[in-house]
């Protein structure tokens, strides 16, 4: 069996630079030939409309599947098993909701952004502000958790410096976007779906041939190693409310992803926009399942001793197996798509970033929509360095910090920001101006405060030195407590009389109790959280609601209301739609 | 294909037949497909909520395979399922429908 105790893995190691080299030229290639192409603002924030329901299938999964997701599945389901699945399915299943609820009318109402469908029939302004608002806050928290964790995973795969990595990923970035626009970004993600896809496929195949092509061994060798646990629910889910809340957030969050709505602007119709939802939830899913796979795998083949000795969240789980299985030219190329596929993303990122802030916030709300194109695409490319700057620089000013809240917490925005919005102004006559902005304001307010109130910022991080000194202080009690009950057991000798054997007992069951309660007292200083549970969106999405319709119902608008009649036809059949 | 050309003003359209029936059906099965996808990834959390024993069976004798794991990529597979469902529905009723209506405007 191979056992990759002596990784490569944290080297420079010339097989991945090469793999990663090679994808960079080929992409500033497309870059150079995507700029060519890019003159008007369709071109820019759309790619002209010319992608595939296939192409855009791929490149929508490319903007979805993240390094985080690869590496940190593979990783929690090799530490944790059952529960690591549970959490790659959540991932999945916003992607119907889309289809079902949201990608044809959004193609058939907008042009470029998902404020313009919101503000199809409203007053185009206050929309604008408020919906660039959500759009800019769910795309910089996403880019920085991105870019933080591209720092690390880089620095972690190449040993690179972490200032460096991030360096490279946002010039990068910064190149394709603001040379080649929707275009060269929509084809570095079909390429690094591509690999992605290839790459972790190649892996499970490896995999798999270690086990005679049977899941059943691959389970029954894991259960072996780890107990039957693994292969059961364990402690992910103790909270049902908590559970149901995060299910929430990561379901309609997706749908209110401002770099994924704005996909659904790059296909020729309505029809292609369902159809690459079709094949982007194909895509998902099967990565997804994949992923579980590796993890698996690695969890058997390459033991969680090793894992968590590379380290310890467990993130090189995919990379070791890769490595054990196909040597360093395998390691090399799927450090490399790793790499690939951070660059992917924060350019998606920062693509809707910009197209936000010029599209929406210059053109909409300082321009009051008149603006020439060219100027439009100025300012859009202007903003695209100025995210990617800011990217870079809050990448860096978070080094070493724990950002896999901001994760949650883009998520949660998005669900309660964008979505409930988006969602009303679709299927609602009576949804207004002030009932939009308020809900908008509403969800991301309390998505924030509630997510700093939670365990998750107001324990773990703002007190943080509370939670370690009541650790380090109940480690100290059971430290001189286990050794106090050593010392009254060493009196325990052969040939002592049972009464004295019973005092024995009766001091060590004494001294235990005497430790239990000053534990407990200890414990009683741990710092609680002002807001019980870890994920607000149960509370931040219904309140974006309950505001929305509130508002609309309290102060009616006729006149939008009486759009709604065009917008009803637009959204079903499609006239009028932006080709 | 711009609405200003169209002969019948929206409302018209809105009292159409056609238009009638492709706008509930598209919001029924919109609805359903939408209110089965809840069900079903809920359904999963409430189980691992409220009945982990049921999730930990074998799958059978011997087995070292949890029911839980063809329950969790069951939960994937079906709702890409119910995509395709809906594409499939889209495609042959959907389209059609919207072609039809179309060309009544034109006409």
């Amino acid at each position: 069996m191979p056992q990759a105790a002596q990784t490569m893995i944290g080297q420079a190691n010339p097989v991945a630079i090469m793999f990663f080299v090679l994808f960079v030229l080929i992409t500033l290639v497309i870059t150079y030939w995507a700029a060519k192409r890019t003159r008007t603002t369709k071109d820019f924030y759309a790619a002209g409309r010319s992608i595939t329901g296939f192409q855009n299938g791929l490149a929508l999964a490319g903007d979805y599947m993240s390094a985080a997701s690869f590496l940190g599945i593979a990783g929690i389901v090799s530490t944790k098993g059952y529960d690591g699945l549970i959490y790659s399915v959540g991932w999945l299943v916003g992607w119907p909701i889309i289809m079902f609820l949201i990608s044809e009318p959004l193609r058939n109402l907008g042009k470029y952004t998902f404020a313009d469908v919101v503000a199809y029939r409203l007053n185009q302004r206050p929309i604008r502000a408020a919906a660039a608002a959500g759009s800019l806050t769910v795309v910089l928290t996403y880019l920085v958790a991105q870019m933080v964790g591209a720092g690390t995973l880089i620095k972690l795969m190449f040993g690179l410096p972490f200032e460096l990595a991030i360096g490279i990923t946002g010039s990068l970035m910064i190149l394709y976007v603001l040379f080649g626009g929707m275009i060269a970004t929509t084809w570095v993600q079909i390429i690094k779906a591509a690999l992605l896809l290839g790459g972790a496929t190649l892996l499970v195949i490896l995999t798999l041939s270690q086990f005679g092509f049977s899941y059943g061994e691959l389970f029954g060798q894991a259960e072996k190693m780890y107990t039957n646990k693994f292969l059961e629910p364990g402690g992910l889910v103790t909270n049902p409310v908590d559970a149901f809340s995060l299910g929430l957030a990561l379901m309609f969050g997706t749908a209110g992803l401002p770099h994924i709505l704005m996909r659904f602007y790059t296909v020729p119709d309505a029809k292609a926009a369902r159809k690459s939802v079709f094949y982007a939830t194909g895509f998902i899913g099967y990565f997804y399942i994949l992923t579980v796979t590796i993890g698996f795998g690695a969890a058997v083949l390459v033991t969680q001793k090793v894992i968590l000795g590379v380290d310890k969240g467990g993130n090189m789980a995919g990379p070791l197996l890769a490595e054990a299985l196909g040597g360093n030219i395998f390691l090399g190329f799927l450090s490399a798509v790793a790499f690939a596929t951070i660059l992917a993303v924060v350019s998606g990122l920062t693509l809707a970033g910009a197209s936000a802030f010029s599209h929406d916030l210059f053109v909409g709300v300082i321009r009051k929509g008149q603006a020439s194109e060219k100027e439009e695409v100025k300012v859009a490319k202007v903003a695209t360095v100025g995210l990617g700057i800011t990217a870079i620089l809050l990448g860096i000013l978070f080094k070493g910090q724990n950002v896999a809240f901001l994760v949650g917490l883009t998520f949660a925005i998005a669900a309660s920001a964008n979505f409930p919005a988006l969602l009303m102004s679709i299927v609602w006559k009576k949804f207004t101006t002030a009932g939009a902005v308020s809900s908008i304001y509403t969800g991301l307010t309390v998505a924030v405060v509630l997510l700093i109130l939670s365990p998750t910022i107001w324990v773990d991080i703002a007190h943080k030195s509370e939670v370690d000194a009541v650790a380090k202080q109940v480690k100290t009690i059971e430290d001189s407590s286990k050794a106090k009950i050593a010392d009254i057991e060493k009196q325990k000798a052969p040939g002592l009389d049972a009464a004295k054997l019973a005092a024995i007992d009766t001091s060590v069951a004494a001294e235990k109790k005497a430790s239990e309660a000053q534990i407990k007292e200890a414990k009683s200083h741990m710092p609680k959280a002002i807001f019980p549970l870890r994920n607000p969106g149960i509370y931040s999405m219904s309140a974006a609601f309950l505001i929305g319709i509130l508002v609309s119902l309290l102060a009616p608008d006729r006149e939008a209301e009486a759009r709604f009649e065009g917008e009803k036809v637009r959204e079903y059949i499609g006239i009028g739609a932006e080709e | 294909m711009s609405s200003a050309g169209s002969k019948k003003s929206a409302h018209e359209i809105l009292e159409d037949e056609d238009f009638r029936s492709l706008h509930s059906q598209k919001n029924s099965i919109s609805l359903i497909l939408t209110i089965l996808e809840l069900v079903l990834y809920f359904g999963f959390i409430a189980l691992i909520a409220f009945n982990k024993p049921f999730l930990s069976q074998k799958l059978s004798e011997g087995s070292a395979t949890t029911i839980g794991i063809p329950i969790a990529v069951g939960t994937i597979v079906l709702s890409w399922v119910f995509t395709a469902i809906y594409i499939f529905w889209a495609n042959s009723r959907y389209d059609i429908l919207v072609k039809k209506i179309k060309n009544k405007i034109g006409g």
